[in-house]
C-alpha cells in the first residue's frame, strides 16, 4: 500500500474513468493479446470489483463486444492465495490490490493486468499451479500419525517455536515467490514455497522424524542447489515468510545430511 | 476388483477432508471433488478458533457445559443428541490437530492456550494466531495428500458437482460433475456420495463468505428429493466491513476498545464524517440503550444497524453506518487492535484511526441446511452430509467457534456411517441400468440448453438483484408481507432466467456457464429460505418477526423441512430431539456476548 510516514497517500484527483489493460488469451496454446477496458472511477474499488464489473458487460474501450475476461478468486481477502496476478508489472493478489493505491504509484490512469509467467496460462488471468501442490508431495508435507484415534495431546511446544512454525505454515501456495525467482523456470527447480514447508515440517517434534527423506528431495537435480540468492522470493511474499531463512537452514542441513547421510545407509 | 469401497466426496473444506482421511485411514477409496484446489476452500478464512472443553485453565469447563452452551446458544432448536457426541468429541479433536501439527498458539509451559468466546464464561477457544480456519484446513490438506500421493485418494479439483446419480430404486449411486476448464461432464459411480460443500452466502450477493460458497450443490440435491432443514436461520454479524465485492469481518472488539458507532443526523448527508459536527451525528445505540450503548448483545446491534439503514439513515444514503476510532489516541489503537485495523485499511484504504469505519451487518453463516439424522444421513440412501452444508447442531443461532468444531465432527462421522452402510446395503446393478448414462444425458441438456439461450437477461444482473431482494426482506427484521412479495420477486427473477443469454462466446474454461447454473439454484434455495421465514410465526435466534415478537415453544419448537416441487417448496414439521436438557428461555440480557 502506498503510505508516507505511515499516512496513507490519497488519490486526491481521481480519473472519471478508469483504463484497465489485460492480457488475454483464449486457451492454453493460443497467442497472447491485449485489450483495454473503460469503467467509471468509484472510491474503493479493487481488482477484483473492476473485473467483477467488466464481466458484466464485456465491451472494450473502442466499443467492440469481447468475451468477458476469466479469472480466479474466493476468499477475497488475501488468505486463500488463487487470485494471484501481476499488477503493474508487480505479482501479488488481486483482491488485495487497491485501485487507488495502484493509481497514486503510476500517476496515471490505467492499470495492467497480466497473468503470471511461469506457469501454464489457462485462459486470460487464469494459470495452472498444480505443480505447486506437486512440490508438497514431494517434500513430504504433512506428519505422520499412527493414526486419527484419540492418543492424547501433542508434544509440548515453546512459544518461541509456535512463533517460527506459525509464520512458516501461513504460506498459501500462492507462488508470488516463484513467479519472482530468477532460478525458476517451468518446474527446473523446486522453489522457495517448497524449501519454506520443509523448514516448517522439520521443526516439528514428529514431523522431524521424516526429516531425511526431505533432505533427500532437496539433494535431487530440481533441489536447493538450484537457488541463486538473489532473495526476490522473500521481497513479494505477501504473508511476510521469512524464506531466505528457511533456504539458509535448510541448506545446512542439507549439507550435513550429504556428508554423513551415506554413512547411516 | 478388490472390495474396497468408493466414496465421493464433494468438498474440500474442513468437513470434506475430515471424512477423506478417515475413509483413506480405514483402507477405502475416496474421489475428492472441489470447485478450488481443496487448500482454497472457505474454510481458511476463519479467523477465531474452534472450541473444545479441554479445561486446562482451572474453570471448571466441561464438555457438558460445553453442550449446554451450544444448545441454550441455539435457542433450543437444535436436536440435542449430535450436539452432546460433538462436545464430547471436541478435546479430541483439538488433540488431533496438534497432533498432525497445527501451530496452536501456547502457555508459557508450552500447552495449548485457550481464548474467550460468545456465549460462554469459559475459556475454550483453541487458536493458532489470527488465522485458525486456515491452520485446520491445511493440516487436513496435508493428512489427505498423503493419501493421495500413496493413490486412496484421488482429487478432482476444478470440478463441479452439478447432480446426483439416482437408480430406480432412489438409491443414490454417484454424481455428475463438470470439468470447469474444459466443460465435459462426466459421471462418477460411488458407493455411497457425502456432501461437504459449505454456505450459500451468495444466495444474499455480498456476504462474509467466499465467492464459492453459492449452496448450489446442496440446491441440486434438495431438487432431487433430498430435505432441506431450517433454511430460514441465516446468521447476520453485526460488524462487518462493506466492500465493493465482498462483506469482510470486523471484530467486535472495536466496540469492546471504545468504538462509537453513529449516522449523520440528516438523511443523505454528502459531507465526509470528520465534516460532520458532534451535534449533528446521531450516536443511535448509545441513544437507544444508555446501559450498554455501542456494546449491546450481537442479535440487537444487528437489528438496530439495520433498521437505521432501512429508515433511511445509512451514510450517504447507502447500507452503512459510522463505527468510529478516531477519537482515540492512535498510539493506544496500534496497541490493542492493530491486526484488525490493517485489514481496514488493506481492504478500504481509509486509516480507520483518523476516519470512521464504514460498517454493516454482514450475512455470515446458514445454521440450516440438509437435513440429516444423528449419523450424518441423509434421507436419500447413499447420500450423507457434514459441514455447514448440514443442519445440525447449531439449531436458531450459531455460538462463534463452533462451526470449525462441527464441520470436523461432522465429517468424521459421516465417513464411519457411510462405510457402514456400505458394508451393509447390497450392492447389486439391480437398477443401475442406465442410470449414469441417462443423468449425463439430462445434464449435458441443461448446459446446451444455457449455452444456446439468447435472451435479452443478464445472468450477473439477476444475481445482483437477487442479492439484494433477500438481504432487504430476509435477514435481519422479517416482515410476512415482504417475504409474500419477496418469494413473488424471486418466481419473476426465475422467469427472468430462462431469458438469459450468456455472453461469453468462448467456452474454455468459462465462468458464465457454471456462473447460469449455479444462479438458477441459488434461486430455488432463496424461494426455500423465504417460505421457511415466512411460515414460522415467531422470533427464534436469528429469525426475528417484529409482528410476532416472542418465541414460541408450544407451537414452533420444531425442525423445518423443506421438500422440492415444482411449484413451491413443500413445508412441514419435526420435532426437535431435547432428550438432555429440558428447553428455557434465553436471556443475555445481564451480560453482553462477546464475539468472534
Ligand atoms: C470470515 C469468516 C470467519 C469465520 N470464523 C470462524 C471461526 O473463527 N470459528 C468457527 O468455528 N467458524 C468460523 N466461520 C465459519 C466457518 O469458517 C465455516 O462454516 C466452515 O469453514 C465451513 O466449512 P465446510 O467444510 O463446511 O465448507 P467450506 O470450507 O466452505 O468448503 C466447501 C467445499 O466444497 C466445495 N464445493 C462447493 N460446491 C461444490 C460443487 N458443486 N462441486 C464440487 N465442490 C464443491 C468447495 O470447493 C470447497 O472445497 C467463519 C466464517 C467466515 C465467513
Ligand atoms: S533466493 Fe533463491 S529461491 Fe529466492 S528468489 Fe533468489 S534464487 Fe529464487
Ligand atoms: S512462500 Fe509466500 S510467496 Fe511463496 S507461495 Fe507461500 S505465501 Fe506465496
Ligand atoms: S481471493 Fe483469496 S487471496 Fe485473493
Amino acid at each position: 500500500m502506498s503510505s508516507k510516514n505511515g499516512t496513507k497517500v490519497r488519490l486526491d484527483a481521481p480519473p472519471d474513468k478508469l483504463r484497465v489493460r489485460i492480457r488475454r488469451r483464449e486457451k492454453t496454446d493460443s497467442p497472447q493479446y491485449d485489450e483495454v477496458f473503460e469503467i467509471p472511477y468509484r472510491r474503493n474499488l479493487n481488482v477484483i470489483s473492476v473485473l467483477m464489473d467488466i464481466r458484466k458487460n464485456p465491451v472494450t474501450a473502442d466499443g467492440k463486444e469481447t468475451t468477458p475476461p476469466v479469472w480466479d478468486m474466493n476468499c477475497l481477502e488475501q488468505v486463500c492465495g488463487i487470485c494471484t496476478m501481476v499488477i503493474n508489472g508487480r505479482v501479488r493478489q488481486s483482491c488485495s490490490a487497491l485501485i487507488d493505491d495502484l493509481l497514486v504509484e503510476s500517476g496515471g490512469n490505467e492499470i495492467r493486468l497480466e497473468p503470471m509467467s511461469k506457469f501454464p496460462n489457462v485462459r486470460d488471468l487464469k494459470v495452472d499451479r498444480s505443480p505447486m501442490f506437486d512440490h508438497l508431495k514431494k517434500v513430504h508435507a504433512w506428519v505422520e500419525l499412527d493414526g486419527y484415534h484419540d492418543l492424547g495431546a501433542g508434544p509440548h511446544t515453546s512459544q518461541s517455536m509456535q512463533a517460527e512454525r506459525y509464520a512458516y505454515s501461513r504460506c498459501m501456495t500462492c507462488g508470488c515467490c516463484l513467479e519472482a525467482c530468477p532460478q525458476y523456470f517451468e518446474d527446473n527447480y523446486i522453489g522457495p514455497q517448497a524449501i519454506g514447508q520443509v523448514r516448517l515440517f522439520n521443526m516439528h517434534p514428529t514431523g522431524q522424524m521424516d526429516r531425511e527423506e526431505r533432505l533427500d528431495a532437496m539433494m535431487d537435480d530440481d533441489g536447493i542447489a538450484n537457488c541463486g540468492n538473489s532473495q526476490n522470493c522473500v521481497q513479494v511474499c505477501p504473508m511476510n515468510i521469512p524464506l531466505t531463512r528457511a533456504i539458509y537452514e535448510t541448506n545446512r542441513e542439507v549439507t550435513v545430511h550429504g556428508l554423513f547421510g551415506w554413512l547411516k545407509k | 476388483m478388490s472390495n474396497k469401497i468408493n466414496i465421493a466426496i464433494v468438498g474440500g473444506g474442513l468437513a470434506g477432508l475430515a471424512a477423506a482421511m478417515k475413509i483413506a485411514e480405514a483402507g477405502h477409496n475416496v474421489d475428492l471433488f472441489s470447485v478450488v484446489p481443496v487448500k482454497r476452500s472457505h474454510s481458511v478464512c476463519a479467523q477465531g478458533g474452534i472450541n473444545g472443553a479441554v479445561n486446562t485453565k482451572g474453570e471448571g469447563d466441561s464438555p457438558w457445559k460445553h453442550f449446554d452452551d451450544t444448545v441454550y446458544g441455539g435457542d433450543f432448536l437444535a436436536d440435542q443428541e449430535p450436539v452432546r457426541r460433538m462436545t464430547d468429541m471436541a478435546p479430541a479433536i483439538i488433540h488431533l490437530f496438534d497432533r498432525m501439527g497445527v501451530p496452536f498458539s501456547r502457555t508459557k509451559e508450552g500447552l495449548l492456550d485457550f481464548r474467550r468466546f460468545g456465549g460462554t464464561l469459559h475459556h475454550r477457544t483453541a487458536f493458532a494466531g489470527a488465522s485458525t480456519g486456515q491452520q485446520l484446513l491445511y493440516a487436513l490438506d496435508e493428512q489427505v495428500r498423503k493419501y493421495e500421493s500413496e493413490g486412496s485418494v484421488r482429487k478432482f479439483e476444478g470440478w463441479e458437482m452439478l447432480s446426483l446419480v439416482m437408480d430406480d430404486h432412489g438409491v443414490c449411486r454417484g454424481i455428475v460433475a463438470m470439468d470447469l476448464q474444459t466443460l465435459e461432464l462426466k459421471a462418477f459411480e460411488a458407493d455411497a456420495v457425502i456432501m461437504a460443500s459449505g454456505g450459500p452466502g451468495l444466495i444474499y450477493g455480498k456476504s462474509t463468505n467466499s465467492q464459492v460458497c453459492t449452496g448450489s450443490a446442496v440446491s441440486a440435491c434438495y431438487q432431487q428429493g433430498a430435505r432441506y432443514a431450517n433454511g430460514e436461520f441465516i446468521q447476520v454479524h453485526p460488524t462487518s466491513i462493506p466492500g465493493e465485492d465482498k462483506l469482510r469481518l470486523m471484530s467486535e472488539s472495536a466496540r469492546g476498545e471504545g468504538g462509537r458507532v453513529w449516522v449523520p443526523k440528516t438523511q443523505g448527508d454528502e459531507r465526509d464524517p470528520q465534516n460532520i459536527p458532534e451535534s449533528e451525528r446521531w450516536y443511535f445505540l448509545e441513544d437507544k440503550y444508555p446501559a450498554y450503548g455501542n456494546l449491546v448483545p450481537r442479535d440487537i446491534a444487528t437489528r438496530e444497524i439495520f433498521q437505521t439503514c432501512l429508515d433511511g439513515y445509512g451514510v450517504k444514503g447507502e447500507n452503512q453506518v459510522y463505527l468510529d476510532l478516531s477519537h482515540i489516541p492512535a498510539e493506544t489503537l496500534d496497541r490493542k487492535l492493530g491486526a484488525i485495523l490493517e485489514i481496514y485499511e488493506m481492504f478500504i484504504g481509509d486509516d480507520p484511526r483518523q476516519v470512521p469505519m464504514r460498517i454493516f451487518p454482514g450475512v455470515h453463516y446458514s445454521m440450516g441446511g440438509l437435513w440429516v439424522d444423528f449419523e450424518q444421513r441423509t434421507n436419500i440412501p447413499g447420500l450423507f452430509a457434514a459441514g455447514e452444508c448440514d443442519f445440525s447442531i447449531h439449531g436458531a443461532n450459531r455460538l462463534g467457534a463452533n462451526s470449525l468444531l462441527s464441520c470436523v465432527y461432522g465429517g468424521f462421522t459421516a465417513a464411519p456411517s457411510a462405510l457402514e452402510y456400505v458394508a451393509n446395503v447390497e450392492r447389486g446393478d439391480s437398477g443401475t441400468n442406465g442410470i449414469y448414462d441417462a443423468e449425463l444425458k439430462k445434464q449435458k441438456e441443461i448446459n446446451d440448453q444455457i449455452v444456446h439461450s439468447n435472451g435479452s437477461e443478464n445472468q450477473y444482473k439477476i444475481h445482483e438483484e437477487m442479492g439484494k431482494l433477500m438481504t432487504e426482506n430476509v435477514t435481519v427484521i422479517r416482515y410476512n408481507d415482504r417475504l409474500q412479495e419477496t418469494d413473488n420477486k424471486l418466481l419473476e427473477l426465475i422467469d427472468r432466467f430462462q431469458n438469459i443469454s450468456i455472453n461469453d462466446s468462448n467456452l474454455w474454461a468459462t465462468q458464465a456457464v457454471p456462473h447460469a447454473r449455479q444462479l438458477w439454484n441459488m434461486l430455488q434455495l432463496a424461494r426455500v429460505i423465504t417460505l421457511g421465514a415466512l411460515n414460522r410465526n415467531e422470533s427464534r435466534g436469528a429469525h426475528f418477526k417484529p409482528e410476532f415478537p416472542d418465541r414460541n415453544d408450544d407451537e414452533w419448537l420444531k425442525t423445518t423441512v423443506a421438500e422440492y416441487s415444482e411449484e413451491a417448496p413443500v413445508l412441514s414439521y419435526e420435532q426437535v430431539d431435547v432428550s438432555h436438557i429440558e428447553p428455557r428461555l434465553r436471556d443475555y440480557s445481564k451480560s453482553s456476548k462477546k464475539a468472534d
